[in-house]
């Protein structure tokens, strides 16, 4: 009973966050509240006994990403967000979207069918720690697609150093 | 008899989760107790040590030496007025300085001050202190704009750079000592470390250990990298629109915080509460002393080892830290990385 009652905190509370965030007026408030967020979001991470992902979790998107944009939005002095017409004026399409990606969803989630399972059971993961789960698995498997994650990530780098530098 | 004799007859066993609860309750209370006081004593162990590096006395008014000092300042600041700027965005002002006292003391959480005695044993033990780290600066970065004044402003700003950037030097240093232990759990990293004669991962990791210290100072915000403060050009960086007890709360953060880190060297690089084995063949009586002396005597040694160097140097310019970061920092932990790699690997 004790861990429902805890998963259904967490999952509630990540719920009411989000729409917490994209309601302020302050965009300084809603980046701290995306860190409240965050955390929540590591929690349900430990759920899945996953504990090496919600560290990661906490560490990069807390530690650095959010840090970045409460960077950029201090620098912009937005005390209140600009509700100015050319900004919000295409709130239908918004909504259009939204409704129809909800639909979607909607539909789809009954013919959700679990994929096939691997050798990496609760059990195994808690024996042998996560990390060593999730390293293997990364770099053995997968490691094409994180050699190509990694890729991109590194020509994003090179990009914002090519933005920054100071044109001659 | 034992403690479930003990608890058995209020109708508590020792697997229970009752029971559980009021073991971790009663070592929270204990650290954080510890923890407290060993705060109010490190200002005036500070003071008292810089005095004399500076050929003055320190505190000496309060009781016999200074000794009641700490009392005497904790007093004084939990009584004074606590002034909000009006101009202040109230709420996040409010909690910049909690936030700061929650992500150090958190911490706390999963070190292993003895074998037998940690509140926490968790796998990723080195990166749960990684990610409380990098919540203390939401505490600088909200104290600095929360103020609204342009001294606390920037003062959140290069306190926010600084400790990103070196964050990413420490976690490299640590990476390797990870490499060595097999492992993230610092329990392990300390029994790991008893494989060898010299019982310590300082000696073969001494490039990593360097730069985890200068990274230390740099996350704890202490001279030569305390240019958040930088009261010459900042009056006091971040904090400076604080008073009473909320200024009191920073300093707790970052005296805590200076536990924390030296502590994790301690465990990472000095063997935590172990003894060197080659020290203890030759001197068995080594042995009886329990593993907490040995650890608090390490921690100690760290907490001065700040305030020597506080005495010692001056403060660095903003861009000449940014560069020890960047530019040498982090090649030489990952350098340092490779090499380890490596020669793990051939072994």
């Amino acid at each position: 009973m004790l861990p429902q009652i805890i998963f259904g905190y967490f999952a509630i509370v990540t719920i009411v966050l989000s729409l917490v965030i994209i309601t302020r007026k302050n965009p300084v408030h809603s980046v701290l509240w995306m860190l409240v967020l965050f955390f929540h979001i590591a929690a349900i991470y430990l759920f899945l006994n996953a504990e090496f992902i919600a560290a990661v979790q906490v560490i990069l998107y807390a530690g650095a990403v959010l840090v970045l944009f409460l960077f950029v939005i201090m620098m912009l002095n937005l005390k209140e967000e600009l509700s100015s017409e050319r900004f919000i004026g295409e709130w239908p399409i918004g909504v259009a979207l939204g409704l129809s990606i909800l639909l979607f969803i909607f539909f789809s989630i009954a013919k959700l069918a679990p994929g096939p399972l691997g050798k990496f059971t609760i059990e195994l993961i808690q024996k042998e720690t996560h990390t060593k789960a999730i390293g293997k698995v990364l770099y053995t498997e997968y490691i094409l697609p994180f050699e190509v994650a990694s890729l991109i990530l590194l020509i994003a780098i090179v990009g914002a150093m090519v933005l920054a530098k100071k044109r001659t | 008899m034992n403690f479930n004799e003990i608890f058995g007859t209020f109708g508590l066993q020792s697997t229970s989760f009752l029971f559980q609860l009021l073991i971790v309750l009663v070592k929270i209370a204990v650290v954080i107790a510890i923890t407290m006081l060993h705060v109010a004593y490190a200002t005036y162990f500070e003071r008292k040590v810089i005095g004399h590096m500076q050929v003055r006395v320190g505190p000496m008014r309060v009781g016999p030496h200074g000794l009641l000092q700490p009392i005497a300042d904790g007093v004084k600041l939990f009584f004074k007025e606590d002034i909000i700027p009006s101009n202040a965005d109230r709420t996040v002002f409010q909690i910049a300085p909690l936030v700061a006292v929650f992500a150090t003391l958190s911490s706390l959480a999963v070190i292993p001050f003895y074998d037998i005695f940690y509140i926490a044993n968790i796998n990723v033990g080195i990166l749960y202190i990684f990610a409380m780290s990098s919540l203390g600066a939401y505490s600088l970065i909200m104290s600095g704009w929360a103020s609204n004044s342009k001294y606390s402003f920037l003062g959140g700003l290069r306190s926010t750079a600084q400790v990103v950037s070196y964050e990413i030097a420490m976690a490299f240093s640590l990476v390797s000592i990870m490499l060595m232990a097999g492992s993230m759990n610092l329990i392990e990293i300390v029994q790991a470390q008893q494989q060898y004669w010299y019982g310590m991962y300082l000696i073969p990791q001494f490039v990593a250990y360097i730069v985890f210290l200068i990274a230390m100072l740099a996350e704890t915000n202490r001279t030569p990298f305390d240019l958040p403060e930088a009261e010459s050009e900042l009056v006091a960086g971040y904090f400076v629109e604080y008073s009473g007890m909320r200024f009191a709360l920073f300093f707790l953060g970052e005296y805590i915080g200076m536990i924390v880190m030296s502590s994790l060297a301690v465990v990472c690089f000095w063997g935590g509460w172990t003894v060197p084995p080659i020290l203890l063949k030759f001197i068995p009586q080594l042995a009886i002393v329990p593993g907490i002396v040995w650890f608090i005597l390490k921690v100690y040694f760290h907490i001065f080892l700040f305030y020597w160097i506080r005495a010692t140097l001056p403060r660095y310019r903003y861009d000449k830290l940014m560069a020890l970061g960047w530019k040498i920092l982090i090649p030489v932990a990952l350098a340092n990385l490779v090499v380890t790699s490596i020669i793990k690997y051939i072994y």
